[in-house]
């Protein structure tokens, strides 16, 4: 049996050695965080669309199969803004470059900036959705009661899996001033009955 | 560290505060972790009482959702977990035939960091907005968005983690530096190794974890955009780091209890434990698949096909063990000369209810039945399956079995044996009932429901009262053996083995001041 004093080192010595793991641990669940992005990106997943620059070759386009794209788009609740697609669905070939646009109009009595989120579903097809042009690659500034037309443009490539023959892309406007979205309802769930009685700007429009 | 103490220690309140006895913090967990059951068990009231018939009666939505979500907080960090730790501080030095714990001023410290987290825990609820009400997983955009009762549970679970990570250091010292000469790692006891196991666990989980909340307190007040999707950020971040720490956790909870198990049914069953090394490499398998598996709690959220399919098969791959694990405590009643005192029909009773909870689990893993399954009551019955099923049960089990050594007395076997029964019945009677109101269709964490559910929903909330009705025996029983009652035998047990059982019931203060011999 070890002495008591080398036994208390020993303690000490394995203590700061599973703290260092502990430590370890914690930075790892920070690099989840990338890794989870790098992952999406890679594999398409939880609807990240895929993106490209200017087609200089255009691709051959597949007359033979046509697929149906739906538009939709929400302002959430801290955006005070009607926000919706000019057009709800259209058909396509894949290989084919197609625009639309949205609308987005600013109901507030200020400048307000915003940033769009797109999500693709079904999930899987995401990384076949290519946007070339989007009004969601940059924010968005509307003065007081501005309205602007957003384009996107983007094309189906022809990888799609034969089955799918809907696409729905879908936009969620969000306010990019946490102070700002709290003012317009975006507030704390627990604040609820208080905003209700200040409600001061008309309800968020939605597109769809 | 700890022989350098005196013979006599201080009495009163500051014998409790400054103690570095394992004995005492042992105690101090317990006694702790059963008054979070009594709050989180009062919690769990108000949610079937609600529940007693459709639409809304006692309790708003919103309070309704504040209560599943602290009523798991409290149960999980509350009072499972600290109570394992208190069985840990008590049986583990004296089961390896040590003193004390390794680092026993760092022992006081993980309890003392509890009666706070606690406090802030609960101190949430009379918040301005009332507490958190995202349930216990805690997923954004809801958790980002609660007032500041979430901000307290977030700092709650936070201190939690600290607690349990210092609890788990010290475990891990004690084991691997303390045993008594002879003791090889293949000779422990199979509560010490299930311990040990736990504990790599606990510093491996609880950290990620510990990184998640952080981030969602830098999303919540910081300006960061983890899992804030107007910033780039993506709430689905939270429910993979979440359930990388989520899934270990329940293992953290579960295999202390089959360490109980492991110890009880042979003293019972009058044999060795069957297949003792085969017990220790299925733990240490669960303990390792635990990692890989995290995402079939979110099958429905939209993954890869390659993705579902490998966490359904590791998923399943889990039953393997933990079936070695189950037929192992069949085998070792096998042909045993067994008698059913208060703790084996726990431990018989908890490797039941686990069985049970594990077959609802493999249904679970299966990805395309999950999606029916998903967010109903099927999912509550199955974890209450194993979560009260075995890791409550084995928490009375091993309380039972060793409160006789702790306290010189014998319990009141009748009394026991009723609390067994009427908690095995109102178990039975709250949960069972889940898994067809879940298959049905009936969504969780909701305190409305359908009409058609409305008489399995009253047959749970009588269950539930039931229950919670029966522990007042085991309060009465518990307090009654700390103050007397015929005097305990050193080895209580007929067929008991173990260090343990040498020591005098009750023990000294300090176990083992000079190290036994180990055959």
């Amino acid at each position: 049996m070890t002495a008591p004093r080398d036994r208390t080192r020993a303690n000490r010595r394995l203590a700061v050695k599973l703290g260092v793991i502990t430590v370890a641990m914690f930075a790892f669940g920070y690099a989840l965080a990338p890794m989870y992005d790098l992952m999406c990106q890679a594999f398409g997943l939880n609807g990240k669309t895929g993106r490209i620059a200017q087609q200089t070759v255009p691709a051959p386009v597949d007359n033979t199969r046509t697929v149906t794209v739906e538009f939709t788009g929400l302002a959430t609740s801290g955006l005070p803004w009607e926000f919706r697609p000019l057009v709800k669905k259209i058909e396509v070939h894949p290989g084919e470059t197609m625009g639309v646009k949205y609308l987005a109009r600013n109901l507030a009595q200020e400048e307000i900036t915003g940033q769009a989120i797109p999500s693709v579903s079904p999930g899987v097809s995401a990384t076949h959705f290519k946007k070339i042009e989007c009004f969601c690659f940059t924010q968005q500034t509307l003065k007081p009661g501005e309205a602007r037309e957003m384009p996107v443009q983007f094309v189906v490539d022809a990888g799609l899996d034969k089955d799918v023959h809907t696409i729905t892309l879908s936009y969620s406007f969000f306010n990019t001033n946490k102070l700002s979205a709290k003012k317009y309802g975006g507030a704390a769930l627990g604040q609820v009955e208080d905003t209700a009685k200040h409600h001061a700007h008309p309800t968020t429009a939605s597109g769809g | 560290m700890a022989t350098a103490h005196h013979a006599d220690h201080p009495t009163g309140l500051s014998r409790w505060l400054f103690t570095t006895n394992h004995k005492d913090i042992g105690t101090l967990y317990l006694v702790f972790a059963f008054t979070m059951a009594v709050i989180g068990g009062l919690m769990s009231l108000v949610i079937r009482a609600e529940l007693w018939q459709p639409g809304l009666q006692l309790v708003d939505p919103h309070f309704f959702n504040q209560m599943t979500t602290v009523h798991a907080l409290v149960m999980i960090f509350g009072f499972a977990m600290p109570g394992f730790v208190g069985l840990a501080n008590w049986q583990i030095p004296m089961m390896i035939g040590a003193p004390d714990m390794a680092l026993p001023r760092m022992n006081n410290w993980s309890f003392w960091i509890l009666p706070f987290a606690a406090t802030l825990l609960i101190l949430g609820l009379f918040m301005p907005g009332g507490g958190p009400s995202a349930g216990w997983t805690l997923y954004p955009p809801l958790s980002a968005q609660g007032g500041i009762g979430t901000d307290f549970t977030l700092l709650s679970i936070h201190l939690l983690g600290m607690s349990s990570i210092l609890g788990s250091i010290n475990i891990i010292a004690t084991i691997l530096n303390m045993r008594a000469p002879g003791m090889t790692l293949m000779k422990m006891p199979m509560f010490v190794w299930t311990w040990l196991i736990t504990a790599f666990l606990l510093i491996a989980a609880m950290p990620v974890l510990a990184g998640a909340v952080t981030m969602l307190i830098t999303d919540r007040h910081f300006g960061t955009s983890f899992f804030d999707a107007a910033g780039g950020g993506d709430p689905v971040l939270w429910q993979h780091v979440f359930w990388f720490f989520g899934h270990p956790e329940v293992y953290i909870l579960v295999l202390p209890a089959f360490g109980v198990f492991s110890q009880i049914i042979p003293t019972f069953a009058r044999k060795q434990l069957f297949g003792y090394d085969s017990m220790v490499y299925a733990t240490a398998s669960i303990a390792f698949l635990s990692f890989i598996v995290w995402a079939h709690h979110m099958y429905t959220v939209g993954m890869p096909m390659a993705g579902e399919l490998f966490f359904m098969y590791a998923t399943m791959l889990i039953a393997v063990p933990t079936g070695v694990k189950v037929f192992n405590w069949i085998s070792t009643m096998w042909r045993g000369s067994m008698t059913f005192e208060t703790p084996m029909l726990w431990a018989i009773g908890g490797v039941f209810t686990f069985t049970i909870g594990g077959l609802s689990g493999l249904m679970l893993a299966i990805t395309p039945v999950d999606f029916q399954y998903h967010d109903t009551y099927f999912v509550v019955a199955h974890f209450h399956y194993v979560i009260f099923g075995a890791s409550v049960f084995g928490l009375f089990a091993a309380v039972y079995y060793w409160m006789p050594k702790w306290t010189g007395h014998m319990y009141n076997e009748t009394l026991g044996k009723w609390h067994f029964w009427l908690t095995m019945l109102g178990f039975t009677l709250t949960f069972f009932p889940q898994h067809f109101l879940g298959l049905a269709g009936m969504p969780r964490r909701i305190p409305d429901y359908a009409l058609q559910f409305t008489e399995f929903n009253q047959w749970s909330t009588v269950g539930a009262f039931m229950t919670i009705a029966a522990q007042f025996i085991f309060f009465y029983l518990a307090i009654k053996c700390m103050k007397g009652g015929e005097r305990a035998t050193d080895k209580v047990w007929e067929a008991a083995d173990g260090l343990e059982w040498t020591l005098s019931s009750p023990p000294p203060y300090h176990s083992f001041t000079v190290a036994p011999k180990f055959k």
